[in-house]
């Protein structure tokens, strides 16, 4: 699949992208190159935007009228923005921005995990800007999911585009005094997996800080469950260096956040009797995992803090997928002194604990 | 740990009451053992990984001779700075020990000095001491070994008049007697020598790991440490040796799953050549290294393979199999150096800082070197020399029967080793005057009453631990080896949980499986063991080696995971849980077990 500067597959994008695909999608890049299995999808860059906004408003005319409005005159914001989102939602894509976004579906589609039918993929827009990452810009975004066909993407697309000029987003770019001439979307396409299970992995402990162990959380479902606090999850527990699994807690899952594939939605449900008490993963799927954080975090260079899913309907062997990894924060920014250090002689150690120095072996010694 | 639970309650020694039907128990055992009115105040626990059984009258000197080497070598000989010696004491025919710590900071200063100049001699010399103590030892067991029992003929041999030895051969009943208990202690003196020292490096080595990683299984800390090369291995090694040589030699038909040692060994006496051949490789073998008892050394009716071939013969059936599919015998110890050195590199890659990883250089390397000493001393203490203690031993057991003061040689282990001194000089006296020894009617009732008390105290559940639990149970020897700590005893002091399903230990070797168990109360019973199924027994010993190749999982009362359940099972890759306190109690044989090592838990599915 040829690629064009107006839409780039994660396999080609690292962090450094970020200017023109967004945070959302360098980072899914990133991991991507990383060697971690994402699932496919690719970034309508901000190239393609401006693009299309080039041809919507070739004199920034419309961007220096927003530029204009003050962030509390909401009346005069809504008057000005909604005619700009319908033209948005409505104008045609320039023919090269649309086949790339098109082309690139049916590439997709290919990797489909229900053949048959158009890749379901969710759509979720990407921002360029640092402030961008404020929760409070990054909330007012869209995510589309289960979009299904190359309208319905195009379509799509254009609505994440068209939410830059939400009335909210349009309010708060005001209330920061953002420019508005360099502002720029991504949108990122991604498969849709539909999770048996789905979790989180520290690849450090988050009880004690051990980076000698994996932490490991799932449940049924989507990972929302689990994240929101909806069921207790399964735990494991599995060390870095023999791969052995240390501890393993089944919990009695008793509810589940599973894809509504009518909608866009999330059913909200309990776990079927049968499975609350079966563990959601094989240990060879554990392995896996554990295999995968570990290459993440070397990739990275720091622990990690993943999320993970396991999809309903591909084989095992080639159904674990990373959605996300970030840095772990909690215990990387706990600075500790050195457990122990060297002593004159090695026995020094022994002298210094069986001195009763007590607390460990990191009782100085003369 | 910040636990609301009450403390546990243990009952105290003086609750305790005499078993029914062997009221008389304390004749057996010197006045010295016996719980003290102050002792009710000191905590004690029930020394299951080394005395699992009854202490017979005469095997009660394997609990007296160690602790009088033990405490003198911490005590007195490198002045621990924060422990003395163990204190034992035996009701109803158990062992119970008690540590004495130093608390006093000024004490410990004072001793501290001490301890820092001895115990660093030992430390900058270990390898070339360690050598010198091999020589040592190896003379000790030369020395028990050419110990003569005297025949007392009825004329003296000619030459003690020839050549004026001027001294008959009933005087040396006494002086040779008196020398195998003199090197019995001796040998314990040796056994501590290093002991303490080698526990003390890997203890700091192990606790260096538990706050760098806290999460860390103890088995990853032991795997990082263990040696590769160690004699405890060698009499399996032994075995598999012959397992290929009874392909080569044509004769592995011979080796069935329950076949019988004397049969077999009948039936390759019978084979012409192939069988001689296999018989003189056998003979070759048994020297030393078929000097294994089956128990840990403590008893002697838990006879070594020399004298009893079952275990040896119970592998060999599953060694020739794999020999005769040509499937590979020999340990990988390559394979097993590199893995032990990759993990133990990934490790110190996961620490914080060059600092932290030249205090863990300092500190694997200190533990490697001690190791040796630690993983060895066990074969040339508790079992060479002690299954050569023991033989002498009936030696005087048969002087005794022939002299007619015991019905059976044997029974010399129903007298306390300070009675056996009384009863030969019975004989000596008897000899002497022309007379027959008094003895023969006393003893042979004592004899007999002392087995059936023995039997009925069989029957007794000893609890674990006795009196007040102290605040901390800090002391690295007894977590290491036995697997108590406060988690530990609160553990048996708490019903469990989930009913009676689960037993709980220490996770000492990883994976999870299922199978039948096989609950064994005696080494002597180690025959039975069959394929796949999961040995449940109150502690195990380097002997049960070979049995591992065959089973699933292994379960023991005692143990931590130092303990040689724990080492072997790791060795073979099976799942093994340790310390669990009571599942000889909790599981019968025939039952369906879970044992999951990675959590210490066994779950009985039936």
């Amino acid at each position: 699949m040829n690629t064009s500067s107006h839409v780039r597959r994660f396999a080609e994008l690292r962090l450094t992208d970020r200017p023109t695909v967004g945070g959302k999608g360098a980072s899914l890049g990133e991991l991507t190159f990383a060697g971690a299995p994402v699932p496919p999808g690719y970034v309508v860059t901000t190239t393609a935007f401006e693009a299309f906004l080039g041809v919507l408003d070739p004199d920034g005319e419309i961007r220096t009228a927003i530029e204009a409005l003050d962030s509390e005159d909401t009346e005069a914001i809504t008057r000005v923005v909604t005619p700009v989102r319908e033209r948005i939602e409505a104008a045609e894509l320039p023919e090269e921005v649309a086949s790339a976004i098109r082309g690139h579906y049916r590439g997709l589609d290919s990797e489909s995990d229900t053949p048959g039918e158009p890749a379901p993929v969710a759509v979720r827009s990407s921002a360029t800007s640092e402030d961008a990452e404020d929760a409070s810009f990054a909330g007012l975004q869209d995510t589309y999911l289960w979009v299904r066909g190359e309208d319905s993407l195009v379509e799509n697309v254009r609505r994440c585009w068209a939410s830059l000029y939400s009335v909210e987003s349009v309010s708060y770019r005001r209330r920061l005094g953002l420019p508005e001439h360099d502002l720029a979307m991504a949108v990122v396409v991604q498969r849709m997996i539909d999770p048996r299970c789905a979790g989180v992995m520290f690849t450090r402990s988050p009880l004690t800080g051990d980076r000698s162990v994996v932490a490991l959380e799932a449940s049924w479902g989507l990972g929302s469950a689990l994240v929101s606090g909806d069921v207790t999850p399964d735990k494991y527990v599995v060390g870095k260096v023999t791969g052995d699994i240390c501890s393993r807690t089944v919990s009695a899952k008793l509810r589940q956040h599973r894809m509504d594939p009518s909608g866009s939605g999330v059913l909200e449900e309990d776990v079927p009797e049968y499975l609350r008490d079966e563990p959601c993963l094989s240990d060879e799927e554990i392995h896996e995992l554990v295999r995968l954080g570990r290459q993440v975090e070397s990739h990275y260079g720091a622990p990690q803090d993943i999320e993970w899913a396991i999809s309903r309907n591909l084989v095992p062997g080639h159904n674990i997928y990373l959605l996300q990894s970030r840095p772990e924060t909690v215990w990387a920014s706990r600075e500790k002194a050195p457990v122990a250090s060297p002593k004159a002689r090695a026995f020094d150690h022994v002298l210094s604990l069986l001195g009763g120095a007590g607390s460990g072996p990191g009782g100085s010694t003369k | 740990m910040n636990d609301a639970r009450p403390a546990p309650r243990f009952p105290l020694p003086s609750e305790l009451t005499d078993v029914a039907g062997a009221e008389g128990w304390a004749s057996m055992y010197p006045y010295y053992t016996r719980f003290q009115p102050g002792d009710d105040q000191r905590f004690w626990f029930y020394n299951a990984m080394h005395f699992p059984e009854p202490m017979p009258a005469f095997d009660a000197i394997t609990a007296e001779a160690p602790y009088t080497a033990l405490g003198a070598n911490t005590a007195r000989m490198f002045v621990f700075p924060t422990t003395l010696g163990i204190e034992h004491r035996i009701v109803n025919g158990r062992v119970y020990i008690t540590a004495n710590p130093v608390t006093d900071p000024e004490e410990i200063q004072r001793r501290l000095a001490e301890f820092s100049e001895r115990a660093g001699y030992y430390y900058e010399n270990w390898d070339e001491l360690y050598q010198g103590w091999v020589a040592r030892i190896t003379a000790l067991i030369d020395e028990v070994q050419r110990i003569e029992v005297p025949r007392l003929p009825e004329f003296e041999d000619p030459e003690v008049v020839f050549q004026a030895k001027g001294v008959a051969q009933n005087h040396y009943v006494r002086e040779n007697y008196h020398r195998l208990i003199d090197l019995y202690s001796k040998m314990w003196h040796h056994h501590s020598e290093f002991l303490m020292l080698g526990y003390g490096a890997y203890v700091v080595f192990f606790e260096f790991c538990k706050t760098s990683f806290p999460e860390i299984p103890d088995q990853d800390v032991a795997r990082m440490v263990a040696g590769i090369d160690v004699i405890l291995y060698r009499p399996d090694d032994e075995l598999k040796k012959l397992a290929k040589l009874a392909v080569e030699y044509g004769v592995d038909d011979l080796f069935v799953e329950g076949c019988e040692p004397d049969k077999v060994l009948a039936a390759l006496a019978a084979r012409g050549d192939g069988g001689r051949r296999w018989l003189e490789a056998m003979d070759a073998a048994r020297e030393p290294w078929f000097n294994m008892s089956t128990g840990a050394g403590f008893y002697h009716h838990h006879r070594s393979w020399n004298d009893d071939l079952t275990v040896p013969f119970a592998a060999l059936p599953g060694y020739v199999d794999q020999a005769r599919r040509g499937e590979p015998l020999d340990r990988p110890t390559e394979q097993l150096t590199a893995e032990r050195e990759r993990i133990a590199q990934e490790y110190r890659s996961l620490l914080a800082g060059e600092e932290e990883q030249a205090a863990f250089d300092q500190m694997l390397g200190l533990a490697r070197v001690v190791f040796p000493f630690v993983e060895d001393h066990n074969f040339y203490c508790e079992h060479y020399f002690t299954t050569k203690f023991f033989a002498k031993v009936r030696e005087f057991g048969e002087l005794l029967r022939d002299q007619g003061v015991l019905a059976d040689a044997e029974d010399v282990f129903q007298l306390n080793h300070t009675e056996v001194g009384q009863a030969l000089t019975d004989v000596m006296l008897a000899w002497a005057a022309g007379s027959k020894p008094v003895g023969s009617a006393h003893v042979r009732e004592t004899v007999a009453e002392r087995k059936r008390m023995l039997d009925a105290l069989a029957g007794w559940s000893p609890p674990p631990a006795l009196g007040p639990v102290p605040e901390a149970l800090n002391d690295p020897a007894v977590r290491m080896l036995w697997g108590i700590t406060a988690e530990t005893i609160r553990a048996w002091s708490t019903p469990t949980a989930d009913g009676d399903h689960e037993v709980r230990g220490f996770a000492a070797s990883p994976g999870v499986v299922e199978g039948t168990a096989r609950v064994l109360l005696s080494a002597n019973d180690i025959g039975q063991v069959r394929e796949g199924e999961v040995l449940v027994c109150p502690v195990t010993a380097p002997s049960w080696g070979p049995v591992f190749g065959k089973i699933a999982a292994a379960v023991s009362d005692i143990g931590g995971t130092m303990s040689h359940a724990a080492i072997v099972a790791r060795e073979y890759g099976l799942p093994a849980v340790v310390g669990t306190g009571h599942a000889t109690k909790r599981i019968t044989t025939g039952q369906r077990l879970r044992v999951d090592g990675d959590r210490g838990i066994v779950t009985i599915l039936d």
